[in-house]
């Protein structure tokens, strides 16, 4: 089996069901799949520690304090969350220098312009409505592949014109989240993360 | 009744399901996604459903009878109740649900308990509507019959 056909995807949400379906339609396109229930959870499986949490740009992104133990290619997450929601798991993780350029997918069960925008805005690839089917999975892999080649390169593009689903609304409320949850502390040390592979 | 027979049942029951609402096309994508290295797959999807929703409606019940109802907390329920209704294609379950969060927004205690007993009747109908599915396929599958899609 080839390794770079394998790509491996972290896949977050707060419902089982959701994370059971989730799991199968990842696993029935051939990639890895850890499914875990927290935005939380989600960053320690990343090995994100507290101290990546702030926005340091001080940090060199030249040798990475990754303390990943495994490589993850995209994270797929639900909006909706109790806690972190998947907007504010977005933001970390664009916010970290060591897993900034991990692709990240949204999934929301409801239909919301300005939602899709922002979430699009703050670096997400992509807007999936739920239920997510198939189909709706082979929008991945171009991301995945992207980023492989990307790492070879300049990190920094960003790519707008690739966005699909655009609403034609210009919403400038980058801070204007829903939960009000932008201080979340990341406790390093957490353990038994209920992570399905 | 012979094999023929039983698969034929299935597939008239099955489609009077989706005649009547009670599935819609998202319960064939999870069928789509069996197969025979996930043989068990609907089931276990449909097993998770009644668990999780049972714990809902149980939830559900306690915060509509307090004394000041946190209508946040009631629509947090159902939010996930409406969720986990249109990922295994319980249509009508599905319906209330929306029904029930149009009430919470208007903190209408009436509205709020009468579709609760609405979900609730509509969650008992799909669950012993498909429990009657799922026997039927194994009484097929013990027979040495293959399940027909």
């Amino acid at each position: 089996m080839a390794a770079d056909s394998e790509f491996h995807v972290l896949a977050v949400d707060d419902s089982i069901i959701d994370r059971k379906l989730i799991e199968r339609l990842l696993k029935t396109s051939s990639f890895q799949v850890t499914t875990v229930d927290s935005g939380s959870k989600a960053l320690e499986f990343l090995g994100l520690h507290e101290d990546d949490g702030i926005i340091n740009t001080n940090t060199p992104s030249v040798s990475p304090n990754n303390h990943q133990e495994v490589e993850v290619n995209l994270v797929i997450t639900d909006y909706c969350m109790p806690g972190m929601t998947g907007y504010d798991l977005l933001k970390k993780i664009k916010e970290s220098s060591s897993l900034k350029n991990i692709p990240v997918v949204i999934m929301s069960s409801e239909n919301v312009p300005s939602r899709i925008s922002r979430c699009l805005e703050e670096g997400a690839e992509e807007f999936l409505l739920k239920p997510v089917r198939l189909s709706d999975l082979n929008k991945l892999r171009p991301h995945m592949l992207k980023t492989k080649i990307k790492d070879h390169q300049e990190p920094e593009k960003q790519d707008k014109e690739e966005k699909q689903q655009q609403p034609q609304s210009n919403n400038n409320n980058r801070k204007a989240m829903e939960e009000g949850i932008s201080t979340e502390k990341i406790r390093p040390r957490l353990n038994g993360i209920t992570a399905m592979v | 009744m012979d094999l023929v027979q039983l698969q034929r049942q299935l597939v008239d029951y099955k489609t009077s399901l989706y005649n009547e609402g009670f599935l819609d096309e998202q319960f064939t994508q999870l069928q789509e996604l069996q197969d025979e290295n996930n043989p068990d797959f609907v089931v276990e999807v449909v097993s998770l459903f009644f668990e999780d929703s049972e714990r809902l409606l149980n939830e559900l019940t306690k915060a509509l009878e307090q004394q000041s109802v946190d209508f946040k907390r009631v629509d947090a329920h159902v939010h996930q109740l409406k969720g986990s209704s249109s990922s295994i294609g319980a249509q009508r379950v599905q319906k209330v649900c929306i029904a029930f969060r149009n009430y919470c927004e208007e903190q209408n205690i009436e509205g709020c308990v009468k579709c609760l007993q609405q979900v609730r009747h509509e969650y008992s109908l799909v669950k012993t509507k498909l429990e009657s599915m799922f026997q039927l396929q194994q009484q097929i599958l013990s027979a040495g019959g293959s399940i027909p899609m």
